[in-house]
């Protein structure tokens, strides 16, 4: 394999993923922390380097409007938003969804308003989980790159044909340099085929698309966008095996695990805080605690299984929410929980709720919260959901 | 085949017999419009002068050309009236269904 | 652009007999099916159609009863004009010819919600033709005022009573807010004028890049007009000057009819039920307007 390293940012590392899946047609409109990343595809498309209609969409509704067109006349398509720009296309994520058109789409996860934030937290997708896209959340650039190619060969997959969102946490990830492989072209090509759908209008097979549909069918269209989202599990395992078997890098699929074969304490978090977990587990395992970590790459389709099966050899599990479902907790931890509902066992469960708008997690506090999964067990507590980095006294 | 015609669709029995995801044929029609009229456009072809008006601004385009005749067809027409209105030589009766 | 000149004319005895919009759900005499069904007509065979939300979306596309007989889709309310210029550009980079993107959406789906992207398709000079079938309310959701609602009208959120007579605002000027676009071709049609809409939709059909189209075209359900008289109704708006006959060429506007007399408006107004309770103030105040937009035409556009 050629070895092509580049020291590159988050987001110029899902512009080359996006150049090396040469879609047909690019439609984004900036925001803050996703900017780089249409600006490359720009600068790529200008240089002849990318063979792409770029369109320059006035909004965001038209940017997933756009792509569900050229997808629906079977080409490839790839979108970029983030936070107010994600949440101006909700409309159309569920009919692209709906429309079962595999657009792939880089989100930079940053927070909603209000209060104004251009800083990352996970709530802009999260609140989007039900609008039928596969889910992934990337930790460092390179997986950026790659998942941006595995997205879409699963997404455009005939047993899935459902759009794919490609998550990354904004500056963090988004606008922080690391050196990254670039695969080769001709390896890509290999890898991912040209884009088949029955999904189209053609001159040859025209077709009527985006129908209304009465009572009597809707569920079943609904059943099948399910099963469709289903299917794409198998589609994941198999894509990361292709992938490591041709570029040498794995990612396992729904979930990593990072020592959790003989942990009794274990936190469950999404994207680039993973990075930091890891750290703050070697140094508690050097001292004795059997912490470990699961590492949550797809919301949807969600990790059952694995979780499931985390939570029969685990004793205690907190989830890091990067997110806040007003009124109840964290969405990350609705989904966990009610997975390890499924299990007869009693584990201690924790949500730690933080990280919102661009605030550090920091090693000490994730520290703390291992101390405080091994206190509530020892008290064998049910339960607990909390703000875990309030600066200032709260009123419980 | 110069217009979609009636077709006979099967009530799905699996989910797989649905389309994946909203897609269809172009111009498939299960369904006739005919009981929708309460009065049916006939044509007196003696007065007709062939000009199409009527064929021109038929909502529906059940109006077509036959042989140098005009010819309806009373699968879709909805009775709106349209062409018995417009006809120059009033040679289209609206009559009771 | 290709010369209007060597366009070969399309009319009732030419054109092709195959009908595209076939066996649809449209109240009967459903003006906004005739405007689709001609334009289909003009464009042909190869064509993409998108249609917003709105009456012909609702009743084109009932699964399983597809009245397009050719490739169509529905796209959202707002989002017609880009995911028609996601068709044209998808279109293309697949390596396609020969084929025409439309876009037929409705006044409300073209002056309000889809306004934002029909500008930007505009200004992008994406290749499609956008024509916006206008019967002058949100009909599909029971007749509400859209900005395309003329003064006076009545619907279901201006009722006229006792303090307002239904619609206070007039029409917004859509085809000048689109002509200020320098799009390349823009117009105004009828369908009480049907060939000189076919000619308009034929010489769009011929535009590499935006063109728009804003064709009048009734609604008994929603107007209060006898199903037979739509095309008439359409003529009479014209006739009394209410709706006006013009294109946008080159960078220039175009009166294609400039009558000398108008036909009464109040008769226009009395034949519809959503006028009926208009006092002779309103439709003073409809008079002059309309005299006041014909004064503005015909200085500056003849
Ligand atoms: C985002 C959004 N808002 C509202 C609606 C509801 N809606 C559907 S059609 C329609 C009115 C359409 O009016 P117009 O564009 O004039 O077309 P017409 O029905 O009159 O043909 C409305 C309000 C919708 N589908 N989507
Ligand atoms: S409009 Fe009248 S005269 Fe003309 S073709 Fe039709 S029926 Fe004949
Ligand atoms: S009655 Fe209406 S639908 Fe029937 S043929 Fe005449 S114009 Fe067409
Ligand atoms: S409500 Fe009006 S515009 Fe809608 S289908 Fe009926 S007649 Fe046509
Ligand atoms: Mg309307």
């Amino acid at each position: 394999m050629k070895n092509n390293k580049v020291f590159i940012s988050g987001d110029e590392a899902v512009a080359q993923g996006v150049r090396l899946s040469r879609p047909h047609v690019v439609a984004a409109y900036p925001i803050t922390p996703q900017t780089i990343t249409v600006e490359r595809l720009s600068e790529m498309v200008e240089a002849g380097e990318m063979d792409a209609e770029y369109m320059h969409v006035e909004s965001e509704h038209s940017a997933i409007s756009a792509t569900m067109g050229a997808s629906a006349v079977g080409a490839r398509t790839f979108t970029a938003s983030s936070s107010q720009g994600l949440l101006y296309m909700a409309e159309g994520l569920h009919y692209c969804s709906g429309g079962r058109w595999p657009v792939v789409m880089m989100n930079a996860n940053r927070s909603v308003a209000l209060p104004w934030s251009i800083y990352g937290d996970q709530r802009d997708s999260l609140s989007l989980l039900d609008s039928g896209w596969i889910q992934v959340y990337v930790e460092d650039a390179q997986e950026a790159l790659d998942m941006i190619i595995q997205a879409y060969k699963i997404a455009e997959h005939k047993d899935v044909l459902t759009p794919m969102m490609v998550n990354l946490d904004g500056f963090i990830l988004t606008h922080t340099y690391e050196l990254v492989e670039i695969p080769d072209q001709e390896m890509v090509d290999h890898f991912l085929p040209a884009f088949e759908t029955p999904n189209k209008m053609s001159f040859e097979n025209p077709k009527n698309l985006g129908f209304s549909s009465r009572p009597d069918d809707n569920t079943e269209f609904k059943y099948q966008q399910n099963e469709a989202m289903f299917n794409a599990i198998d589609v994941i395992h198999k894509t990361d095996k292709d992938f490591a078997d041709m570029f040498g890098r794995k990612y396992h699929g729904m979930v990593e695990e990072y020592m959790c074969e003989d942990a009794d304490v274990v936190l469950v978090a999404l994207g680039s805080v993973c990075g930091t977990v890891r750290v703050v587990i070697d140094k508690m395992r050097a001292e004795g605690k059997k912490v470990g970590l699961l590492k949550i790459r797809y919301m949807r389709p969600f990790p059952v299984e694995e979780v499931k099966d985390l939570a029969k050899r685990v004793k205690a599990i907190g989830v890091i929410d990067k997110d806040i479902s007003f009124g109840y907790e964290g969405t990350v931890y609705t989904n966990v929980n009610s997975a390890i509902s499924q299990i007869d066992k009693y584990v201690f469960k924790s949500n730690f709720v933080g990280g919102l708008g661009g605030r550090d997690i920091t090693k000490a506090e994730i520290e703390d919260m291992y101390n405080k999964l091994y206190a509530g067990l020892e008290n064998k507590s049910e339960e607990t959901v909390e703000f875990f980095s309030l600066n200032v006294e709260s009123n419980d | 085949m110069s217009r979609p015609k009636h077709t006979e669709y099967q009530i799905p029995q699996h989910i797989n017999d649905y389309p994946t995801g909203p897609q269809y044929d172009a111009g498939f029609l299960p369904e006739k419009n005919a009981g929708w009229r309460t009065f049916k456009p006939v044509v007196n072809h003696d007065e007709c002068i062939y000009c199409l008006r009527c064929y021109l601004l038929c909502p529906d385009g059940t109006i077509m050309k036959d042989n140098g005749k005009i010819k309806i067809d009373m699968d879709y027409c909805k009775g709106c009236g349209v062409c018995a209105h417009e006809c120059p030589k009033d040679a289209i009766a609206m009559e009771k269904e | 652009m290709t010369k209007v000149l060597d366009i070969p004319k399309v009319n009732a005895k030419n054109m092709t007999e195959k009908e595209f919009f076939y066996g649809h759900k449209a109240c009967a005499g459903c003006g906004g099916s005739i405007a689709v069904r001609l334009a289909l007509k003009v464009l042909g065979e190869r064509t993409y159609s998108a249609l917003p939300a709105g009456c012909m979306s609702a009743v084109g596309f009932i699964y399983p009863q597809m009245a397009f007989n050719s490739n169509a889709i529905i796209t959202t309310f707002p989002g017609s004009a880009s995911m028609a210029a996601g068709i044209a550009a998808g279109a293309k980079a697949l390596g396609q010819e020969d084929f025409k993107t439309v876009v037929f959406a409705g006044d409300g789906g073209t002056a309000d919600i889809g306004f934002q992207a029909l500008s930007g398709m505009i200004d992008r000079n994406d290749d499609v033709l956008y024509i916006c079938y206008d019967n002058e309310a949100y009909m599909n959701t029971g007749i509400q005022k859209s900005g395309l609602t003329p003064y006076g009208t009545k619907t279901t959120t201006t009722p006229a009573g006792q303090n307002i007579p239904g619609t206070v605002t007039h029409k917004k000027n859509l085809f000048e807010i689109i002509a200020a676009h320098d799009i390349q071709y823009a117009a105004t049609a009828s369908i009480g004028y049907p060939q000189d809409f076919l000619n308009k939709v034929n010489k769009a059909k011929h535009v590499k890049g935006a063109s728009f189209i804003h064709v009048y075209a009734s609604c008994p359900t929603g107007w209060g007009t006898p199903t037979e008289t739509s095309v008439e109704i359409a003529k009479d708006a014209v006739d009394c000057g209410l709706i006006f006959l013009a294109e946008y060429e080159d960078g220039e506007y175009k009166l294609n009819r400039n009558p000398k007399e108008f036909r009464s408006v109040e008769d226009y107004l009395k034949k519809q039920g959503r006028f009926k309770h208009m006092s002779d103030a309103d439709i003073q105040c409809v008079i002059e307007n309309r005299d006041k937009k014909w004064e503005r035409m015909r200085k500056n556009w003849l």
